[in-house]
């Protein structure tokens, strides 16, 4: 029998429909390679065995009745920041202990309702905040992927999975579900997925329910999701995305069929190449790519165009004010008063510190102290009031960007994966990673990284498209044409599974 | 000599004597009023007072983990209908910030209120104190959550938080440092209330403390700058709130007229003692580090939504009271007391109602009023309806009972119900206005006291004292007009 895990979820769907395997087949087949690759790979916090077959065993009783739900019986994996009814959620942080929700989040709970299947919750950077996956108070995510030496065989270095979504990535990569939840706050998606070969797109703010969600920064965090194709992040987001009176910031729009826009192409469409992207100290290789996207679109018949996004270059920096800022008031609530972990002393203050210096790792106290200081008397306005001009200026250049062109075309990082400690010493390197995906959140626009080839090193490489507010149609076709140019990226051989 | 007197300036009666001089008190008021509404600002949870502790909680009220507010619609027209009651500007955008500071009844770490933007401008309320007519500036009204409630008596080594105030909506009524005196601030805070119970967006009860004062006191030489201000959190009943601004005062000169400064600083009052207690001072104030709440967009709604609310916004008492002077002929002082709480203003107007206005003010305010204070009932318990106390002034109207009778015949109603006009006529109430039994018992009166009739003679005014004889005899039925008419005629004076 063929590996049921190699599938697309495209494809897993077809064979359900057919009844060529049943869904607990097919969730028995994940859950097997979970159990083998999660001691090498750790992209699960806590698998869900019980729970998958469960409802793999409905989806089965429903596609026997002719009565199955678009995503009926697929396996996914859950980002450990989704809250989910009765099954421990963490956000990866040991402040929430063993917190088990009793509620689920609405983009979940819009996946469950269709008819997915859970497999486990998925490894993060803790509440989000990191790009390699090594803040998670569970360890770190190891990449499925590794480097090539110059003989050809692969090197024994970890690289990391990216993140915060390095679970969901890894997971995806290393076939451990078909696809999986994630979320993007400054990167946390296309980052990963870049750094993995896989698809991931962040959807206009909005557009996807908050609701059930760990906040990190409110006004930028956006679910999404990572998947091994551009259709399967299709089929994926339609499922996700609805809108949910819960979350105010959710928005009244119809949720297309993102599918049927896959086959359109990009003849006529007119893609920008904005010059303020090609920064300094950016790798040949990330060049070359990027060439090679345009290369490819003009082919396929779209139009390049230079633009210019002129206050680019205090998108990070600005990021760096305001999602800290946020944080730091969103992870108040984290007091060891009403749930997770609390380290009682002498007074309420000590019993304050003890539990918020014992709860939250080395990166997410950094950021709420950044946060603290930014919002504080006298500083306000001269950093969160200023980044919030920042911001402004920033949606200014697309809005006028979108008169010239229908499309962004960007590499998604500035250098391929790296492996672990490379630049947990530098917190300032770490923050470069995320220096081509910021803009989209701080734009609150939509983004989409989808693989563009390897590196020299045989590393996958991503590139990044941005599109007009709740234009994601534009974003899918637009990544179908660099799927179909690209190819789909080799699947790292699963070194992990020896031994 | 050329000693001239010097006309003595009148003296204000709001200033306070010190030992260095007459001292103004400057005080301003910031009103939290809790928004009449079913749930909470941001959550469907109820807002019902007197619940189990944390019966009235939702998932987003104890700030669990991804839980996001989401605004209640009535609260918001709660608040433009209290900002159109205070003759404010209504602002069609405003913001939602967070104050952040951690406390355990505090389970989000940030209290959701507004801060730079307001839903409520400026607007005034006008308050009347010992006949003198002042307009006091409200400076704005802002929307934002109260906090649950720590309770440090229940354990000995432990405090328990009651999140069931958690969320609930409160209205932040920020007056202008206009009022100068212990009495006007109380009736500044009383036609508040008044204003918020006719509009019916809160209810104004202070003993649940719906309706609570951080009251801003400082003190100065008259005509010179601003003292520095001390702010006396929580005060909740109007008595304290004089209370405190007498003592707080006082206390502020004292420390003045000795050679010291005041402080800048939290106090709160202690109404056992009297007195206000330092809270916390200036350097220890939190930096609540405000931002707009990115979890809420701005609050926006059209000019017609207002319109729409301003239309059907009932009369309140400074208009009721223009009406009850106008159109009934009250005086001034009958029409306050009567307007003072809307349930009151509306039981007159029944009583009034196509009846001498007067009267009808008369019994309400002298035998009602006084009554349901004797028993400390509410007007809304009252066992005389208006219905029945109209019926008693028509009895009286009509020459159907003496003013005498007529209070025998409230207290019948008071305390045994009943139709007034049968009362009166099954127990045989009715004046007597015949004038030949009048006449006949005046002549037995007469007859019965010849020294009495000499005396009147002589002296006019004993007529009174026949006329006593001739209601006693009557048992008080005949019509006093008549009697007095009779005896005139009969004993020649």
């Amino acid at each position: 029998m063929t590996d049921l895990t190699k599938l697309t979820m495209a494809e897993a769907r077809d064979g359900l429909a057919k009844k060529t395997f049943t869904a607990l087949e097919l969730t028995d087949a994940f859950l097997g390679a979970i159990e083998k690759a999660n001691p090498a790979l750790n992209a699960y916090v806590l698998p869900t065995p019980d729970h998958a077959r469960v409802q793999a065993k409905d989806s089965d009783k429903r596609i026997a009745s002719g009565k199955a739900r678009p995503l009926e019986g697929l396996p996914i994996g859950n980002k450990d920041l989704f809250c989910t009814r009765g099954i421990r959620t963490t956000a990866c942080s040991k402040i929430l202990g063993e917190f088990s929700p009793t509620y689920e989040s609405t983009v979940g709970q819009n996946l469950w309702d269709a008819g997915a299947v859970m497999l486990g919750k998925l490894n993060n950077d803790e509440f989000a905040m990191g790009s390699s996956n090594e803040t998670s108070a569970f360890g770190n995510v190891v990449s499925p992927w590794r480097r090539k030496g110059k003989d050809g065989k692969l090197a024994t270095d970890k690289l990391v999975p990216g993140g915060s979504s390095g679970g969901s990535s890894a997971a995806v990569a290393a076939s451990l579900c078909l696809a999986a939840t994630a979320t993007d706050t400054g990167g946390s998606i296309r980052q990963p997925a870049a750094l993995t070969g896989t698809v991931g797109i962040k959807p206009t703010y909005g557009r996807c329910s908050r609701w059930g969600i760990v906040a990190f920064a409110s006004s930028l965090d956006q679910a999404g999701p990572i998947a091994k194709t551009v259709r399967d992040s299709a089929i994926m987001l339609k499922a996700m995305a609805s809108h949910d009176p819960k979350d105010t910031t959710s928005v009244d729009a119809p949720v297309p069929d993102y599918e049927a826009v896959l086959g359109k192409g990009v003849k006529g469409l007119r893609v920008g190449i904005p010059r303020e992207y090609r920064v300094e100290g950016m790798s040949p290789e990330i060049q070359k790519l990027w060439d090679e996207g345009i290369a490819w679109l003009k082919s396929a018949g779209a139009t390049i165009h230079d633009i210019s996004l002129p206050h680019t270059k205090y998108a990070l920096p600005a990021y760096y004010i305001v999602a800290p800022a946020e944080c730091s008031s969103n992870l108040a609530r984290y007091d060891g008063m009403r749930y997770g972990i609390r380290v009682n002393g002498g007074n309420l203050i000590d019993t304050y510190e003890n539990t918020r210096a014992e709860g939250f790792g080395k990166e997410v106290r950094r950021r709420i102290l950044i946060g603290t200081y930014v919002l504080s008397a006298g500083y306000y306005d001269a950093y969160y009031l200023k980044a919030q001009k920042v911001r402004t200026l920033i949606k200014r250049d697309f809005d006028e960007a979108w008169n010239k062109v229908d499309v962004v075309l960007t590499p998604t990082t500035p250098s391929p994966a790296f492996a672990f400690g490379e630049k947990t010493g530098d917190p300032l390197a770490m923050y470069l990673e995320d220096i081509f995906t910021v803009t989209v959140n701080m734009a609150g626009l939509p983004g989409m990284s989808v693989p563009g080839g390897l590196s020299s090193e045989g590393t996958p490489l991503g590139l990044q498209l941005i599109g007009k507010p709740f234009d994601e149609e534009t974003l899918f076709r637009t990544a179908q044409v660099i799927e179909d140019a690209a190819g789909r990226l080799p699947v790292p051989e699963a070194w992990w599974m020896k031994g | 000599m050329n000693s001239q007197k010097i006309a003595e300036k009148p003296k204000s009666k709001n200033l306070i004597e010190g030992a260095t001089g007459d001292w103004e008190v400057i005080i301003g008021l910031e009103v939290h009023a809790q928004v009449a509404s079913n749930s909470k600002l941001f959550s469907g949870s109820s807002t019902g007072f007197g619940a189990p502790p944390n019966s009235h909680v939702s998932l987003v009220d104890a700030a669990m983990p991804g839980m996001l507010p989401v605004i209640n619609r009535e609260c918001v027209a709660q608040a433009i209908r209290t900002g159109l009651g205070l003759k404010a500007q209504i602002n069609n955008r405003s913001v939602f910030d967070r104050k952040n500071y951690f406390y355990p009844d505090l389970p989000q770490g940030y209290q959701i209120s507004q801060y730079k933007q307001p839903i409520v401008g400026e607007g005034a309320v006008e308050i009347s104190v010992d006949g003198e007519t002042l307009t006091v500036g409200v400076e704005r009204l802002h929307l934002e959550q109260d906090a649950g409630k720590s309770l440090h008596d229940q354990h000995p080594d432990y405090s328990y938080v009651d999140l069931n105030r958690s969320g609930v909506a409160l209205m932040e009524i920020v007056s202008k440092p206009d009022l100068r005196s212990s009495k006007q601030a109380q009736a500044y805070v009383t036609k508040l209330r008044s204003i918020l119970r006719y509009l019916g967006t809160s209810d104004g009860d202070m003993d649940k403390g719906n309706l609570r004062a951080d009251v801003n006191v400082s003190v100065r030489k008259p005509g010179d700058k601003l003292g520095t201000r001390c702010e006396i959190k929580n005060v909740n009943s109007i008595r304290f709130i004089g209370q405190a601004i007498e003592y707080e005062a006082r206390r502020q000169i004292d420390i003045i007229e000795d050679g010291g400064t005041i402080d800048q600083e939290t106090r709160l009052f202690d109404a056992v003692k009297g007195e206000t207690r330092s809270m916390r001072s200036k350097e220890e104030a939190h930096d609540y580090r405000y931002f707009p709440d990115p979890d809420l967009l701005p609050l926006e709604f059209s000019n017609a939504y207002v319109e729409e609310l301003k239309s059907k916004l009932p009369e309140l008492p400074d208009e009721k009271r223009a009406r009850f002077i106008k159109s009934f002929g009250l005086s001034a002082y009958d029409a306050d007391v009567l307007v003072s709480e809307r349930s009151s203003a509306d039981y007159f107007e029944k009583v009034a109602e196509g009846r001498d206005g007067k009267v009808a003010a008369n019994w309400v305010i002298n035998e009602l009023f006084g009554r349901l204070n004797k028993e400390t009932k509410a007007i809304e318990d009252s066992p005389v309806s208006a219905a029945q106390l109209g019926a008693i002034v028509d009895l009286i109207g009509s020459n159907a009972i003496s003013g005498k009778i007529a209070k025998d015949l409230f207290e019948i109603v008071w305390t045994e119900g009943g139709d007034p006009a049968d009362i009166v006529e099954k127990r045989g109430l009715k004046q007597v206005t015949d004038t030949g039994a009048i006449e006949k018992a005046v002549d037995a009166i007469i007859a019965a006291n010849p020294e009495k009739v000499e005396q009147a003679k002589a002296k006019p005014s004993m007529l009174g004292w026949f006329v006593g004889q001739v209601m006693k005899s009557t048992g008080g039925k005949a019509n006093p007009a008549a009697v007095n008419d009779i005896l005139k005629a009969k004993l020649g004076i």
